[in-house]
């Protein structure tokens, strides 16, 4: 894992497992489509309707997930100063953010035929809502915060506050009341749903997984790039040459 | 490890506030204001009121004391205090926990006595005043230390307010859903007051044991 925090070794193996990486992506949601759409059954009660569930579903998954990785990498900032952690974790959380900003919408899209609203403050519901705005907090803090590393550690402290929302959300349609259904797939006592429904569920989160994957790794690429463009453009602007190089093994813009 | 220094602590902040002014008595100002601008809003009928009243006071409550936090480290911040807070011999979550409490004493304890005074400009009977009041005795204290975590992270930022507000209040908002539940239950029998209110103390208690340590790592952090 620390051989890969130097971003000389980090930046080949993201160029030698995007390609791959894009074509499984691609793959898997070539399949779960055609499960979804194609294969999948009707809901003997929702009808066609059911088949938004094949979207927002994984879609809501991932959110939790993209914010586990996130949290994660959290941690690897504060507490084992890694020094790719905060690349990592600034680079998720847009990702999480339209992850979690698609399981509304589409849930949203869901509700109004199966519920007849588009929305209803019920536990489920505003746990998520509260988990997209915490996701729009990190990226106020990592865009107002100047000093990346600064931003990088309140960033990393504020995401491990954070995640009491996780089990709150996951368990939110256990503890209350809610018009949002109860779980289906990840129970103590296995999943209540039709084994012909369930795969191609399963297909489309491991396509959202392998999305996110892509997404995040290109978007720590880029973060990583972007921070050796503005430290060239600083070194250009202060006058230094190429004779006197800075020797930095980080990324971060603060002490390694 | 005495306790005098954060005794010490205690009274300068209280002695502080109080010479700057402006904390508690701006807070139960605001507080007024508030509860005075949402009948314009919604209408003088008083049975509405005296339906949403636990709420509206709540809510003020709330941001009156997000308005308030933003003088909680920045002072020390910009005249060099915190340095020496940061570098001192007492446990640093030991000085927080300090300064929050004394913070809350300035501002959170205001809203708590004028709460029921309010409450009764929104025709709120007397059991939902009793139970306003508890409930923000009991919830104020959390608000304080969340709002400090946000006060914390954005010590260093001169316009951080909007921005402290955004991160704190998802946090708040557990604390606002029981303290409400709570507030609202008196005036009928069949929603209880208890079971909301004793999570509302547990919430505070919980966040008591722990914000310290986030606040401080937020300052040592954040504060350079």
């Amino acid at each position: 894992m620390l051989k890969y925090a130097n971003p000389t070794y980090f930046l080949p193996l993201v160029a030698t497992l995007l390609p791959w990486l894009i074509g499984a992506t691609v793959a898997a949601f070539a399949i779960g489509l055609w499960g979804a759409f194609f294969s999948a059954p009707a809901d003997y009660q929702q009808g066609e309707t059911v088949r938004i569930m094949y979207i927002h579903v994984p879609a809501a998954w991932l959110s939790m997930f993209c914010y586990a990785t996130m949290t994660a990498s959290a941690l690897g900032t504060l507490v084992w100063r890694h020094p790719l952690a905060d690349a990592a974790q600034k680079a998720a959380a847009p990702i999480g953010a339209s992850f979690t900003f698609i399981c509304l919408v589409t849930g949203s899209l869901w509700g109004k035929p199966m519920w007849g609203t588009w929305w209803v403050w019920d536990a489920r519901l505003t746990s998520v809502l509260v988990l997209f705005v915490i996701y729009l907090g990190l990226i106020a803090l990592w865009q107002t915060i100047e000093d990346a590393s600064r931003a990088a550690r309140g960033a990393a402290i504020l995401t491990l506050v954070g995640v009491v929302n996780l089990p709150i959300i996951k368990f939110s349609v256990d503890w209350w009341n809610t018009l949002h259904q109860p779980a289906s797939v990840f129970r103590m006592s296995g999943p209540t749903i039709a084994p012909s429904m369930l795969w191609p569920l399963l297909v489309m989160a491991v396509a959202f997984t392998l999305l996110f994957t892509t997404l995040h790794l290109m978007a720590t690429r880029n973060e990583i790039l972007r921070r050796r463009a503005r430290r060239l453009a600083i070194q250009a602007a202060s006058g230094e040459t190429d004779a006197q190089p800075t020797h930095r093994l980080t990324m971060t813009g603060g002490a390694p | 490890m005495s306790a005098s220094p954060l005794m010490a602590l205690f009274s300068r902040e209280i002695r502080v506030a109080r010479r700057i002014g402006g904390g508690g008595t701006m807070g139960v100002i605001f507080f007024l204001i508030l509860v005075t601008i949402v009948p314009f809003a919604i209408g003088p009928d008083l049975n509405l009121l005296s339906r949403i009243g636990p709420a509206i006071l709540w809510i003020a409550a709330l941001l009156a004391t997000l308005l308030g936090l933003d003088r909680l480290f920045q002072a020390d911040q910009e005249d060099g205090s915190l340095d020496l807070i940061l570098t001192s011999d007492t446990p640093l979550e030991l000085i927080v926990l300090v300064k929050c409490l004394a913070h809350w004493v300035v501002t959170g304890l205001p809203l708590v006595i004028a709460a029921p005074l309010f409450g009764l400009m929104l025709a709120l009977d007397p059991q939902a005043l009793w139970g306003v009041t508890l409930s923000l005795l009991a919830g104020t204290p959390a608000l304080a230390l969340l709002g400090a975590i946000g006060a914390a992270l954005t010590v260093t930022l001169r316009r951080g307010g909007l921005l402290m507000a955004i991160l704190i209040l998802p946090l708040a908002i557990p604390v606002l859903i029981f303290g409400v539940s709570a507030a609202a239950a008196s005036f009928s029998a069949t929603t209880p007051f208890l079971p909301p209110f004793l999570i509302l103390c547990a919430l505070t208690l919980g966040t008591l044991a722990a914000a310290p340590f986030a606040i401080a790592a937020a300052l040592r952090h954040m504060s350079e």
